[in-house]
């Protein structure tokens, strides 16, 4: 007998109809006042958000706090925050499921459904950020009447359009695959007519036939492991977005795991926001979600918290090491200069308070793990705004510097940003299973027969 | 031949939008067709659906058990309906391993090339431009491209070749028993197997413990 005990994945002794009930039922019964509630105020955000975007389009960017030098503001930096918060689900979806970690089964869902909003909200930024989001398109190679003039392919902006549309298809497709069969299931369980027929055209017909899953699952797999390298693809490229430039405080080889590991950080707090409130709204999937998921999580929380805690301290040893007065410069500014206080909550946030994890009381306190993800989800945006605004607000002359200064508009695109993702969120639980049926159903003896043997 | 007209299971045809008694009509005119045909197996109009019998099961070792005792009869079309992938269930069926990696790598070669000859051609060939005196064919910076246009082309094929490979979408598909999907495991014989009789069949099915047995008209 080991001492390794594996815990059970799924909690209450569960039979897989009652796998199937517990997890339609939040499909086929009447929202409550609560997600009406919590719709109506989240689609009224979304409303705002369209409103304020729309202000801006019409009128012009100088609504926004861009100007000489910051360049780049709240679009670039809510961008950057949103596509990381997405990365978190590609990795338990594909990473951990390379892995063979089984208690991804139950979050994998949500957590890709994250990826997908979070990725759509993202998309919105670079388009408002154009200043001319009706000539969008022009980001595409296609074959126009102007030479053809085609677009730059040595630049970062351009690597960045590709890597984040091939995402977002992929990250739909990877998800939408994953649902099929559940959509099935909801099919063959439905009694009203037009529910069947909209199931059964999203199930595209699934039967469940052991040939079709033995193609199913060799796709998962192929799928899980294209997803893998590319999602470490995208946010390198993201941060090649800025460390391919020259300026001091982004030109550093360090960014593309530093990118990669805040955003793992970020999105698996954003996993943990996403999964309380679930957990508290319909208490029957605290058998599915149980605290020894949201343990793990936060292990994962606190361990990719050091290692952006490890990136920063590495960049100001750097900056010294380089001999560069300009990387000296741009890095004490960071923490000692006009915006002390965005490195100091960026820090205080990602780095200090992921620390109660170290006790088992607080990495199993749903309160806690709450607060701590949200102070991780606002140090996280803090992040890219000192890399963004910390670097561009004072570069090599002087005469150059200046200040940058978020207007109405830019929190109205920030906070307006919520309401689209909490929108699409909010409609996902009640259209579709929120948790993997097809995939916990195997994994529901997982820890069963230890249980027996220790009593 | 025991009592087989209340195991007469009919595939469902949901189109119309009083299921109910349709089902009622299809299940009382299949149950005319048997008896006049004496049980011989009723060919449906499409080709594709094959009738037989399933046998059903609640739980997915004894479905598997099953299957691999079923094969020792000498079947060698029999399938399985299961709300899950039963582990096993490939070997046990000897269902040959999913040719679909093999268009994922062709694909991916091809987006590979793609992404090569697109940058290529149209920063090289096409228009070229001094872009800081980078050379016009500079493949590091292409390299991020190419290695996105590979991923696109690699993962969508895939999925398109599991799309093929299962005949989705299926329009109406014939639904067994509705619990397929979520808590029975069905296996099933088509009538045109070798050594298949309903007889035969029901009986094995019997032996080997399955909890419901169906006539399937369309499969």
């Amino acid at each position: 007998m080991s001492d390794i005990k594996r815990k059970l994945l799924v909690r209450g002794d569960k039979s897989f109809k009652d796998v199937s009930d517990d997890i339609c039922n939040l499909v086929e019964r009447m929202p409550g006042f609560k997600w009406v509630g919590g719709f109506l105020g989240a689609k009224s955000l979304f409303l705002f958000y369209l409103t304020v975007i729309g202000i801006i389009v019409t009128t012009g960017m100088g609504l926004m706090g861009v100007n000489h030098p910051v360049g780049w503001g709240t679009d670039i930096v809510t961008f950057v925050f949103w596509v990381g918060i997405g990365h978190a689900g590609t990795l338990i979806s594909a990473v951990l499921f390379l892995f063979r970690q089984k208690w991804r089964t139950s979050i994998a869902r949500s957590a890709e459904a994250m990826t997908v909003f979070a990725v759509m909200t993202a998309g919105i930024f670079p388009i408002i950020h154009t200043g001319r989001p009706w000539l969008a398109y022009w980001l595409f190679p296609y074959a126009n009447q102007r030479g053809p003039l085609w677009v730059n392919f040595r630049s970062p902006l351009l690597w960045d359009v590709f890597a984040i549309s091939t995402y977002a298809t992929v990250s739909i497709v990877f998800w939408y695959i994953g649902m099929v069969p559940d959509l099935a299931t909801l099919r063959d369980r439905s009694k009203n007519v037009w529910r069947k027929h909209i199931y059964g055209a999203l199930s595209l017909g699934w039967r469940g036939s052991a040939k079709s899953w033995t193609h199913y699952e060799m796709v998962y797999l192929l799928l899980a492991g294209l997803s893998t390298p590319l999602v470490l693809s995208v946010h390198s490229i993201v941060s090649f977005d800025f460390a391919v430039s020259q300026l001091p405080g982004w030109h550093t080889t360090i960014f593309p795991p530093y990118f990669v590991a805040g955003a793992i950080f970020s999105g698996f707090a954003m996993v943990i926001t996403l999964m309380t409130i679930m957990r508290i709204a319909y208490p029957k999937f605290k058998d599915y979600i149980t605290l020894d998921h949201m343990e793990l999580m936060n292990k994962v929380i606190m361990t990719t918290g050091m290692m952006v805690g490890y990136a920063y301290a590495s960049e100001f040893f750097i900056a010294w090491y380089s001999g560069s007065k300009y990387e000296v410069y741009a890095f004490s500014n960071r923490a000692f200069g006009p915006y002390w206080w965005s490195y100091w909550i960026m820090v205080t946030c990602n780095v200090f308070i992921p620390q109660v994890f170290w006790f088992k009381r607080f990495r199993r306190s749903i309160p806690v793990m709450f607060v701590v993800s949200i102070f991780v989800n606002i140090g996280m945006w803090f992040e890219r705004y000192v890399i963004t605004v910390t670097s561009l607000h004072r570069d090599f002359l002087p005469s150059n510097w200046g200040m940058f200064k978020m207007t109405f508009y830019d929190f109205g695109v920030l906070i307006g940003s919520f309401g689209m993702f909490l929108t699409l969120f909010l409609l996902y639980t009640r259209l579709v299973p929120a948790v993997a049926i097809a995939e916990v159903k195997p994994v529901l003896h997982v820890g069963k027969e230890e249980e027996a043997t220790h009593g | 031949m025991d009592n087989h007209d209340s195991n007469e299971v009919v595939s469902e045809q949901n189109a119309s939008a009083d299921v109910k008694s349709e089902k009622k009509l299809v299940k009382e005119s299949k149950n005319k067709v048997n008896r006049l045909k004496k049980n011989k197996p009723k060919k449906t109009k499409s080709s594709n659906h094959t009738g037989g019998v399933m046998g059903i099961w609640d739980d997915d070792h004894k479905i598997l058990i099953a299957a691999k005792k079923a094969k020792t009869f000498g079947f060698k079309k029999l399938d399985a309906i299961t709300p899950f992938p039963v582990h096993g269930m490939e070997e046990a069926l000897e269902i040959k391993r999913s040719w679909i990696p093999y268009v994922t790598f062709i694909m991916g070669v091809v987006g590979c090339a793609a992404g090569v000859w697109l940058t290529w051609w149209t920063s090289a060939v096409d228009w070229p431009i001094n872009v800081g005196g980078k050379p016009m064919w500079s493949l590091p910076a292409f390299m991020p491209i190419i290695f996105e246009v590979t991923i696109l082309f690699a993962a969508h094929s895939s999925v398109l070749a599991l799309i093929v490979a299962c005949g989705l979408p299926k329009i109406n598909p014939p639904v067994v028993d509705p619990d397929l999907t979520s808590h029975k495991f069905g296996l099933f014989v088509p009538e045109n197997d070798e050594g298949f009789s309903f007889e035969r069949v029901e009986k094995i099915f019997k032996d080997l413990g399955a909890e419901k047995i169906h006539r399937v008209e369309r499969y």
